[in-house]
């Protein structure tokens, strides 16, 4: 879903930018929480393997394909400020080198594929994991719905600024239906891809991944106090 | 001791080198047999009528612009040789936000005082 120069007009895209600026700046400041000894090392590898899944279009419905936008699992992966700023690096970097999503349009792209997919990902994974079975085999599970939820969540802010500023009068309800129909679809492959990925190192390793953190430290405490195991 | 341990436990090395590895096949390789079909944002605004309205890239004259590095003249390499770099790139500026971020030992605070309630290991 990147969008490329000329699609909004000038005030949006410089509003966009203004806002993407400052939820970058905020995350800057909340993802020192977030980054330990655990999760630095983790944060430039899920920026890397984000990058290197939205290489990977797949097809959807009629001539059309999609890819991972990665927040939510960049999100569960190493908590969603860092995420924030995981997800920016990759678009800095496929606008400047790759000239994919435009420079003028590089806010938008940082605010739709990162900022609100990390927060969408994050609310929505976190209310997941309060209804679903607090066990790590759920982690998985709330992740890869979360992913499927912030993709259309993603199309539809899209719309709104496209309503606000875009380049074309396109009626209101076509586009959305348009945009949110093709991105139902796109985010069925942004969950499966979010599920396998989050369930393989939830597999062997649960304690690296931020989101499985409260699930693994209370079997700990479960464990520790019920005496020696089982 | 705990459930963790039951297991023989992989070591975070392993599975850093894992995500590295993975990510370099996908980027380097799996790339090139991805869908060359317009994405869901690019399709709509065909049909809607608004793509027309896409204006020139400012760094579209890169030398890897549209993951393809323009001095390599066979198409698969090309696109490997853009992926992997690509991988490397971000990886390189990822880590090195994540680990000027990162939230160091505190070796002034005095023991008793630390709110993590935790000993560094």
């Amino acid at each position: 879903m990147h969008v490329p120069d000329g699609f909004l007009d000038a005030p949006t895209s410089i509003a966009t930018g203004v806002v993407a600026a400052a939820a970058v700046g905020v995350s800057l400041r909340k993802a020192r929480d977030e980054l330990d000894d655990r999760t630095a090392p983790l944060a430039g590898l899920v920026a890397a393997f984000v990058f290197a899944t939205q290489m990977l279009n797949f097809p959807v419905a009629g001539g059309t394909s999609g890819h991972l936008m990665g927040g939510a699992i960049a999100a569960v992966l190493v908590g969603p400020w860092t995420g924030v700023l995981t997800t920016s690096v990759v678009f800095l970097v496929q606008c400047l080198l790759f000239a994919d999503g435009g420079v003028t349009a590089l806010g938008t792209n940082i605010l739709l594929m990162g900022v609100v997919t990390c927060a969408v990902g994050w609310v929505a994974f976190r209310g997941l994991q309060a209804v679903l079975p607090r066990t790590v085999a759920s982690v998985p599970i709330a992740a890869g719905l979360a992913a499927f939820v912030s993709v259309p969540v993603a199309s539809l802010v899209f719309v709104g600024l496209y309503a606000v500023g875009g380049a074309a009068s396109v009626p209101f309800g076509t586009l959305t239906g348009a945009m949110v129909g093709v991105h139902l679809l796109i985010g069925i492959g942004e969950g499966l891809i979010t599920f396998l990925a989050v369930g393989s190192i939830v597999a062997v390793r649960p304690d690296l991944v931020y989101g499985a953190r409260r699930v693994v430290e209370r079997h700990e405490l479960v464990l520790r106090s019920s005496g020696a195991g089982a | 001791m705990s459930a963790g341990t039951s297991r023989r436990r992989v070591s975070a090395r392993v599975v850093a080198a894992a995500i590295l590895l993975v990510s370099l096949l996908l980027a380097g390789v799996v790339s090139f047999y991805a869908d060359s079909d317009p994405d869901g944002l690019s399709k709509v605004a065909i049909e809607q009528g608004f793509a027309g309205t896409e204006t020139e890239h400012a760094t579209g004259e890169g030398p890897f612009a549209g993951y393809g590095a323009s001095f390599v003249d066979d198409e698969r390499a090309a696109g490997g040789l853009a992926g992997v770099v690509g991988v490397l790139v971000v990886l390189g500026l990822g880590s090195g936000l994540a680990f000027a971020l990162r939230r160091r030992p505190e070796p002034l605070a005095d023991a008793e005082g630390a709110r993590s309630g935790r000993a560094p290991a």
